[in-house]
């Protein structure tokens, strides 16, 4: 029955959805790398099961990497990052919880105004998916606008390509060297930011971005 | 028939009625065992709520001097308001003599003249307490009643009825499957659950403390029946809440109009089964999280709002209207 087939597929983008509201909603760095590994162990769910109804072998490699490094690796990583540079636990956000999650609300909405006319010839399905990825997307960017902390960012930054690896496997028919690439892009990024950190912790002994304006004399 | 038919919806709308009234206080205990299993303690035996109610039948009202008329009716209004809500639910069968009125926003409508009485009550007799939990009461109300209208509104577009028994016959029907919209309802559904029956995150029935209590505050004056009535809405409440959720999103195993006694068994038996797996859950999530500020209320329903908002939203999308 392709119909259970399906809802479980929006199933899985839905909770890919909430998870990022959660990483909006967390205040503490461990909290939110804990979320950041579950939407990726989610996103590993949705490709496989993409996979499976799609008849598509490639997306269960695309499973493999989405589980092995943005659900174990990277999370682990961070964590040492965190321990390493014995960094406050605690995140200021620029905005308020709150204000936040209405605009994080305001973002989905938006990118449900902008697939609804582009995609008016296909099913309501595709429709949804399409939204969903986006709004994982636009939520991936807020993320690294509303933190100040460096880790939260790269959080933010990771999961903004949680999204638009959702988008790609709903998508019938996409190559797997496309999501090979954006995978592997984003492992170099991973890594180039670790040697950020480590350079803007040596010279501000801190990693909230705000020291950076500071020195360059931006801030009144 | 029909004639029939109309006896037999009565008798089970008096059945249910006794069976939420009678389910209530166990419920409670249930969930104060599962938890002080949890928390390693032997806890109280399952019958404890029921003495307590009867002992607190038993003892005399002590009014404040300057308590009026409104202090002493509130506990019966409340109590009225909250038996007749639960009774709009379907437990076990649709067949009910009250389906016509069983609508979800009638039932918002009985539990928010309740809640109304009880923070009237509270400012009663003067004391800062009693204000300070109706204060407390009504800011959790203002944002967990839009966040609950909003998860109906989600089901009213999805069966395009508000009345909870066709709510059941369409989910029965089985023709929604997995939306993205019902679980984020759910969700949402549980958070407003677990604000309104003071549950731990938002409130701690347990303790008697001012930084924490909202609902205790608000009933520190009752004594004697008056209390015994409004604990007895309160455990009505969680009954009415569980038996809520488990017909909009878990309706399997309700009987509906014109089947035989044993479908009505089965109704019987799941209803128990679903209240029963609802207290052990309760239980688990209460004893893993840790209470909330008061401050975080705003955030923790705000949050409960936008997910029914979000589920709302994409009712839109896939529906296409």
């Amino acid at each position: 029955m392709p119909g259970i087939h399906y809802d479980i597929a929006h199933m899985l983008g839905a909770v890919v959805l909430l998870l990022s509201f959660a990483l909006l909603y967390q205040r503490r760095l461990f909290a939110i790398i804990q979320a950041f590994a579950a939407q990726s162990m989610v996103l590993a769910a949705a490709a496989a099961w993409q996979g499976y109804i799609q008849d598509a072998p490639h997306l269960y490699i695309t499973a493999l990497l989405a589980l092995s490094m943005k659900a174990i690796a990277i999370p682990v990583a961070l964590h040492r990052v965190i321990d390493r540079l014995n960094i406050r636990r605690t995140v200021d956000t620029s905005l308020g919880v709150g204000p936040t999650m209405i605009a994080g609300v305001s973002l989905v909405t938006l990118s449900i105004l902008l697939v609804l006319p582009v995609t008016a010839d296909v099913t309501a399905l595709t429709r949804e998916d399409l939204a969903l990825a986006l709004s994982v997307v636009l939520l991936g960017l807020l993320t690294m606008i509303t933190r100040r902390n460096a880790i939260g960012q790269v959080v933010g930054f990771m999961s903004l390509e949680n999204g638009l690896i959702l988008a790609a496997i709903g998508v019938e028919g996409m190559p797997l060297i496309v999501e090979m690439l954006v995978a592997f892009a984003v492992m170099v990024a991973f890594i180039i930011f670790g040697i950020f950190f480590f350079h803007i912790r040596e010279r501000f002994d801190t990693l909230d971005l705000h020291a950076l304006e500071n020195f360059r004399g931006e801030r009144r | 028939m029909i004639f029939v038919q109309a006896l037999l919806a009565g008798v089970f709308q008096v059945v249910q009625m006794l069976l939420v009234l009678a389910l209530a206080p166990g419920l409670t205990g249930l969930v104060r065992v599962v938890k002080a299993r949890l928390l390693g303690r032997r806890g109280p035996p399952l019958v404890q709520p029921y003495r307590d109610l009867f002992r607190l039948l038993r003892k005399d009202v002590v009014l404040a001097d300057n308590a009026s008329w409104l202090f002493r009716v509130t506990p019966y209004l409340v109590f009225t308001a909250i038996w007749l809500a639960a009774a709009l639910v379907p437990t076990f069968t649709t067949a009910l003599a009250l389906t016509a009125t069983a609508d979800l926003i009638a039932l918002v409508a009985l539990l928010a003249s309740a809640r109304f009485f009880l923070a009237l009550a509270g400012m009663d007799v003067g004391t800062s307490f009693g204000g300070l939990g109706s204060s407390r009461e009504m800011m959790i109300a203002a944002l967990a009643e839009p966040a609950m209208l909003m998860v109906i509104f989600s089901i009213a577009i999805l069966v395009r009825t508000t009345s909870l028994s066709l709510i059941v016959d369409f989910m029965l029907a089985g023709g929604v499957g997995l939306r993205i919209s019902l679980g984020l309802a759910l969700i949402s559904l549980l958070m407003v659950a677990i604000a309104e029956n003071a549950r731990i995150p938002v409130d701690n029935p347990a303790t008697h403390l001012e930084l924490t209590m909202v609902h205790e505050a608000m009933v520190l004056e009752y004594s004697g029946r008056h209390l015994a009535l409004i604990e007895a809405a309160s455990m009505l409440k969680l009954v009415l809440y569980m038996a809520l959720i488990a017909c909009i999103f878990l309706p399997w195993g309700i009987s509906e109009p014109g089947e035989g006694p044993l479908a009505i068994l089965i109704g019987l038996v799941t209803f128990v089964l679903k209240l029963a797996s609802g207290a052990v859950l309760l239980a688990l999530f209460e004893t893993s999280v840790a209470k909330m500020r008061v401050f975080r209320y705003g955030e923790f329903l705000g949050g409960a709002l936008l997910l029914s908002l979000l589920g709302a939203i994409f009712l839109y999308v896939s529906t296409g209207l």
